[in-house]
């Protein structure tokens, strides 16, 4: 029996939360869809180590002793995965601040609160260190298949680095905290994170693009300048790397290194946690004044209020502000490309052009999930004297006004350089927002729209389908800029995307309940 | 199917069955001009009947018709003349109380100029001023129960329903919202609502419906339910427990 109210109590309760939400999350919150779940896991992995294996099977220079290329290549890239870590590390610390779900009743209690929030800062590295092995773990155990058990440490430096992001993370929120106070700290500090995790990759693109002239980060890690320009191979910045490659004291000096600063981080800021969440809780939401306009009451019809209301919802979310700006941060390098094209009277359409198309096909997917499923007065909207067919039209309306609002100007600038891509991608992003529209039509499932971040697990189908046919439809609009009719074949595979979510989708199978009952 | 000029309800044999029978062969009668109170215990079938009148869930059988319009061979037309009001009040964080008002003045297509005339009116009835130009996201429950309101009344409904509108409300903000209410059913429009405050039913209602497992078990003035109830039930409480509890005798609680 456990004490109650110690570390290892708290840590388990918080074990049980942890796994009760993963297995939530996994199930989309039905029940009785273990083995399904289960199935779907294995099929999942199988297919990433599919896709681990084709990647890496002609990478024999990874496989041999490592010179300095593969350093700098291992280093780059476990560097863009820390930024990464760090960007889910600080949201996940500005959650634990503001999330009010049992905090009350844990700071109300005679309970030392210090113990859970050490428990709760652990924590947080070793879910961030679980989602980032989700995709890695594919690659490092195809690696020692191929190259030897050496490259099984990568696990103690993808477990190191999510310990440093968390240290980090939690000295950083903690200063805005301290810097800007708790009103502010929520909004600037999901800015930064996505700062953080786009800025890295951003970076590397932008230099690639300056000295190589391609998007490929790879390539610019490859690069002679690089290498040449790079410390030498004793260097302790290669540490981590040399740890990824099975060097033992390379790998215990990376996990110490984690381990000490994790600890610091908790030893120094879980007693604070509990005053940063009080003074979080006592930050009333502050009264947003409006200017009364004359146009408020305007003659509109359903349809007109309806997308109203969506546009004027969409652009008073700081947070989907600060997701879109992410999305568009990506589509800086492309553009910057687009530009260095423009000068240098080359085709920059080509590869501009599925950039585009994806971001816009993951942009209508979120926004249209707001619109249908997101709706926070969903009684208000079904007690209206509307059809369900209008309702619906205005929502695609707004989603597909947004999606136009955000990328013809970049089409129009595109058609300066390249009618022909531009062409391309006007159609590539009608078809793939569009797409991604339906499928969130045809999965909508009744949420608040605070619940956006977790819009992924109602459908795991849905989020599979919105992501392959945004790929396949930029793979088209790649395709067809290029001026090749082979940009039929994956407009097929598209198209079949589309029509195989629909026969699985809630939707086929309620119009075949309502058509059997009408002809019974 | 005639129906007499007075209806602003009529049920017929409603029934809905979810894993166990929520409602089941329903009949009820409102007329217009009348404050009619649902009661019953937890799970009774009351939220489940409202949301099959006002169109947010399809009955498996049965008629209903709102002043005269049969809500499931015309929900469009019958909804015009509705309103609906949930105890969880859903409006938009993001919009002002007057913006809401808009929104929903222009989904019931409510002529812009009457719409913005209504809606200062019941801003100002329902103490709302203040707020008008703030974010819902920053109101207090109370308050955004009353701009809940006000969005149930900017459209003139002729029907109003409401499921436990006085939840979470002052007590000085109960009795605005009664006052409005009462208004609307002098003015000839009918108000049928379901409340767990027994006081707030005996008080305002004109007459009482009682369900217990998806039935109506029994239905008049305060008086008349004492009656079916039998004698030894002097307040409302102990009527409402010996009408969905036979059993029970009065007291058993208290003991």
């Amino acid at each position: 029996m456990i004490q109650t109210g110690t570390t290892t109590w708290f840590a388990r309760h918080e074990a049980r939360l942890a796994w009760r939400d993963w297995l939530w999350l996994m199930s989309g919150g039905r029940r009785r869809r273990g083995q399904r779940v289960a199935l779907g896991l294995f099929v999942f992995a199988l297919v990433l180590h599919g896709v681990a294996y084709l990647s890496l099977v002609h990478s024999t220079e990874l496989l041999g002793p490592p010179d300095k290329r593969t350093l700098v290549l291992i280093t780059g890239m476990l560097a863009m995965y820390a930024a990464l870590m760090l960007s889910q590390a600080m949201e996940a610390v500005t959650r634990a601040f503001y999330g009010r779900a049992d905090l009350d009743l844990i700071l109300s209690s005679p309970t030392s609160a210090w113990r859970l929030f050490a428990v709760r800062i652990v924590a947080m590295a070793v879910t961030i260190a679980l989602m980032s092995l989700a995709l890695a773990t594919p690659f490092i155990n195809v690696l020692a298949w191929l190259g030897g058990p050496r490259w099984l440490s990568a696990y103690g430096v993808v477990a190191a680095l999510a310990m440093v992001a968390v240290s980090i993370a939690v000295v950083l929120t903690a200063a805005l905290f301290r810097a800007i106070g708790p009103k502010r700290t929520r909004f600037v500090a999901q800015i930064v994170a996505a700062v953080i995790g786009a800025s890295f990759v951003i970076g590397v693109q932008f230099a690639a693009i300056l000295s190589l002239g391609t998007l490929s980060r790879v390539a610019l890690l490859q690069s002679s300048v690089i290498v040449e320009y790079a410390p030498g191979n004793t260097s302790s910045l290669w540490l981590p790397a040399r740890a990824v490659l099975g060097d033992w004291p390379a790998l215990f000096g990376t996990l110490a290194f984690g381990a000490a600063a994790l600890t610091i981080a908790v030893f120094l800021y879980a007693p604070q946690f509990g005053r940063f969440a009080l003074a979080a809780a006592g930050v009333s939401r502050k009264a947003v004044a409006q200017t009364a306009r004359r146009s408020t009451f305007r003659p509109r019809s359903a349809s007109q209020a309806l997308r109203r209301k969506e546009w004027m919802l969409l652009w008073r979310d700081p947070w989907l502000i600060s997701q879109s700006l992410m999305q568009l941060l990506y589509l800086l390098p492309p553009m910057f490309l687009l530009w260095r094209s423009f000068y240098q009277h080359s085709r920059g359409g080509p590869l501009i052009v599925p950039v585009l198309v994806m971001a816009a096909g993951q942009l209508a997917g979120g926004l249209a999930w707001l619109a249908i499923s997101g709706e926070d007065a969903p009684d208000l909207i079904a007690s209206a004297p509307v059809t369900p067919a209008h309702i619906i039209r205005a929502k695609v309306e707004a989603v597909m006004g947004a999606i136009a609002m955000g990328f013809l100007p970049l089409i129009a600038a595109l058609a300066f350089l390249d009618l022909l891509s531009s062409v391309a991608g006007f159609f590539g992003i009608v078809f793939s927002a569009a797409s991604a529209t339906l499928i969130q039509f045809w999965f909508r499932a009744q949420a608040k729209r605070s619940q956006f971040r977790r819009r992924q697990v109602s459908s795991r189908i849905a989020t599979i389908a919105e992501a392959l046919s945004s790929i396949t439809w930029a793979s088209v609009g790649a395709l067809a800029a290029a001026g090749t009719w082979f940009a039929l074949a994956p407009a097929i595979v598209a198209i079949a995307i589309i029509a195989g979510t629909w026969m699985v989708s809630p939707a086929r199978h309620e119009a075949s309940r309502r058509a059997s009952a009408v002809s019974a | 199917m005639n129906k007499p000029a007075s209806s602003a309800l009529e049920i017929h044999g409603l029934a809905k069955c979810f894993d166990r029978p929520a409602v089941d062969g329903l009949d009820l009668f409102v007329p217009a001009g009348e404050f009619y109170a649902l009661l019953g215990p937890n799970g009774a079938g009351k939220t489940t009947t409202l949301r099959m009148v006002t169109g947010l869930l399809k009955p498996d059988h049965g008629f209903i018709s709102v002043f005269g319009v049969d809500v499931l061979a015309d929900p469009v037309s019958a909804k015009q003349q509705m309103a609906w009001l949930s105890d969880e009040p859903m409006i938009y964080d993001k919009l002002t109380p007057m913006e809401y008002l808009a929104f929903v003045a222009g989904l019931w297509a409510v002529d812009s100029a009457v719409a913005e005339a209504k809606a200062r009116d019941l801003v100002g009835w329902l103490g709302l001023e203040q707020h008008a130009q703030e974010r819902c996201e920053s109101l207090s429950k109370g308050t955004r129960q009353k701009v809940a309101l006000a969005g149930a009344l900017v459209h003139d409904p002729r029907l109003i329903i409401l499921d436990e509108p006085l939840t979470g409300l002052d007590a000085a903000s109960a009795r605005l919202v009664k006052t409005v209410l009462r208004e609307r059913v002098n003015a000839g429009c009918a108000v049928i609502m379901t409340t767990h405050i027994l006081e707030v039913a005996e008080r305002m209602a004109d007459r009482i419906g009682v369900m217990s497992s998806g039935k109506l078990v029994a239905e008049g003035t305060l008086d008349e339910l004492r009656q079916q109830a039998g004698s030894g039930h002097a307040s409302l409480e102990d009527t409402f427990l010996a009408l969905v509890d036979p059993d029970a005798s009065p007291g058993t609680l208290a003991a």
